[in-house]
């Protein structure tokens, strides 16, 4: 009798967990569908003629029509706009790799006077947003004639991701143990033998951190290209889609072609390389 | 030995501190400069000279209207992306934590808009609002309702946040999961063999136990909100309509590259500025208790005795 209670209880506390485990399971589910759907749906209308989009949005295109495409690379020059773009956010992530893992190792291996005010002023810069560098830079770059040309772009930059990808590798640099490096020396190495032969080499792990990030802020930033880049000509990727929503804001199936686009190019990066990117963008966040 | 000789530094250290000087430090003092002078032109040339005005472009932002709209726009945004984005990150996070199967997929799921640039979001969002045709009227429509102008006055606002919360949302999710597996498992166990519910370990051991990683995601969505531009310009440029969806950044623009008023720009840019380190320095404020300061400059004095004790033993040591 007592025996059979218990089970009972048992039984009981087991379908209530399982009921609350289930509603998880839908919330959580429901919010991955909410998460992927727009992008479903903007991948879908991409292949209808305009006015099906405005008229049936939810139904499988029929029959599918490259048209939106065709027209997005006829008219709207996509590749070009694609080279500028990995011009540009390419140097931008080899710049920042370059310039934040030899100011890291300044930092990390040396004892000087002044240490520390570098620090500081190094994390100070982080405050700065890049509305309150731009409009100086932007005269710089007249004053250079250097405006529409992708290294306009390039130069502020590397400059707004340095700091954080400087204080991303000081933090991994810091836990590398000095030993090899003095084994090294013994051997007859010197300081750039040591960087380049065997820091940098360790450094891999916080080297790709730093340039995802570089490279995905880069590449998906409107802002600064929207300033520097003036000629049509030569529009990045981001620029180009301004323009496409300002001048062909009612030829809706080009538009979701546009957005196809840019979004398949990152997604397929991005299913690659997941843990990395997810891992990248977090990593000064969850230190601090 | 290997890091006696000091002049290797210099290759080191000049390159980048360079670049931060010249692109960075520079300008950064230099727009501080600028807001203080009537700016003619963007280059100086004969002519064009600029005039020093004192605060009377500080005088014209407390005044302007675009600036009060704006100004409330950014901190009506901050407000949101705290309650939403870190307030539904968490509440996944914490659900995600309950389940055992899918937790990658859910994780992989979540942080993909933040991949995807704020322009194309802003363009697809686009897609959604549009008035003749767009998907919610579409939908509107199939149940045989009358079409609404999503983008308009009253609407608007609400309607650019909408998708800039949505898209950051796994961001934060990614950071405060990564904090709840830090909290070590026996602490749960010992809760609820003391008879202590799930729900009661959300509220007295979860959330004391991530003070410090709310403290992170609420600088970064808060300074984040501040720094909105991309979307809002693809969505609603300059405001529209009538102005009521000026963002600090998007003003900025409009005032410095849309209108040439480089000096009222800096300004705004200043703006910017100080509110970003009023509103980390409120926060930091907010969530720290005055025991635990107390504590942290203990430690932090400690530290700094010991350091300078092994110092003066190294240079001993070196001596000897």
């Amino acid at each position: 009798m007592d025996g059979a209670v218990i089970q009972t209880a048992v039984r009981k506390k087991k379908s209530k967990v399982k009921i609350s485990t289930v509603v998880i399971y839908v919330i959580l589910i429901f919010w991955a569908v909410l998460t992927i759907s727009p992008f479903v749906w903007v991948v879908l209308n991409s292949f209808k003629p305009s006015a099906d989009v405005l008229r049936s949005s939810f139904t499988l295109p029929n029959p599918a029509t490259m048209m939106n495409y065709e027209n997005a690379f006829g008219k709207l020059n996509v590749l070009k706009a694609y080279g500028y773009s990995f011009t540009i956010s390419g140097s931008v992530t080899v710049g920042v790799m370059i310039l934040a893992s030899l100011m890291s190792f300044g930092l990390t291996r040396y004892q000087f006077r002044g240490k520390q005010f570098v620090r500081s002023l190094i994390v100070a810069s982080l405050m700065f947003p890049v509305f309150a560098t731009i409009i100086p830079v932007y005269k710089m770059m007249v004053e250079w004639n250097l405006l529409s040309k992708n290294i306009a772009v390039i130069l502020p930059q590397i400059a707004g991701n340095l700091s954080f990808a400087t204080i991303v590798m000081t933090g991994f640099m810091q836990s590398i143990p000095l030993e090899m490096e003095e084994a090294a020396y013994m051997e007859g190495a010197n300081v750039f033998q040591v960087f380049l032969k065997i820091v940098v080499p360790l450094c891999r792990p916080s080297l790709a951190t730093v340039a995802i990030f570089s490279f995905l802020w880069s590449y998906n930033d409107l802002f600064v290209q929207k300033i520097m880049i003036r000629d049509p000509m030569k529009y990045p990727i981001s620029n180009l889609l301004e323009e496409i929503s300002s001048q062909y804001g009612t030829d809706f199936g080009l538009m979701a072609a546009s957005v196809t686009i840019i979004v398949i190019p990152v997604m397929i990066v991005y299913i690659l390389l997941q843990k990395n990117i997810i891992k990248g963008l977090t990593a000064g966040a969850v230190k601090g | 030995m290997l890091y006696k000789k000091k002049w290797p530094l210099l290759i080191f250290l000049v390159p980048g501190l360079l670049f931060m000087l010249v692109f960075l430090y520079i300008p950064f003092l230099e727009n501080i400069k600028n807001s203080f002078y009537d700016m003619a032109a963007i280059v100086k040339m004969p002519g064009t000279d600029w005039e020093f005005i004192g605060l009377d472009n500080y005088k014209r932002m407390f005044t302007d209207p675009d600036v009060r709209t704006a100004l409330i726009n950014s901190v009506k945004m901050m407000v949101l992306t705290v309650i939403f984005e870190v307030g539904i990150a968490f509440v996944l996070a914490v659900m995600v934590t309950q389940v055992k199967r899918l937790q990658q997929f859910f994780r992989t799921v979540y942080f993909f808009p933040v991949v995807i640039s704020a322009t194309a979001i802003g363009l697809l969002f686009k897609l959604f609002y549009n008035y003749n045709g767009g998907m919610l009227n579409q939908i509107l429509e199939f149940f045989g309702k009358e079409p609404v102008n999503w983008l308009s006055p009253e609407l608007a606002f609400i309607m650019v946040c909408i998708p800039t919360l949505w898209s950051y949302i796994g961001f934060y999710f990614v950071i405060l999961l990564t904090g709840l597996s830090d909290i070590p498992d026996d602490v749960y166990e010992a809760a609820s063999i003391d008879g202590c519910n799930r729900f009661k370990q959300v509220f007295y051991i979860t959330l004391p136990m991530m003070k410090p990683v709310f403290f992170t995601s609420v600088t970064l969505a808060v300074t984040g909100a501040l720094k909105v531009f991309d979307l809002p310009w693809i969505m609603v440029p300059n405001g529209a309509p009538q102005g009521v969806t000026h963002f600090l950044g998007t003003y900025m623009y409009q005032q410095a590259f849309g209108l040439n008023n480089y000096d009222y720009g800096s300004t705004l840019a200043v703006l910017i500025v100080l509110l970003g380190i009023a509103v980390s320095r409120g926060i930091g404020f907010l969530t720290d208790d005055p025991e635990e300061r107390r504590n942290r400059k203990e430690t932090r004095r400690r530290e700094r005795a010991m350091k300078k004790a092994a110092q003066l033993a190294e240079k001993k040591g070196g001596a000897a």
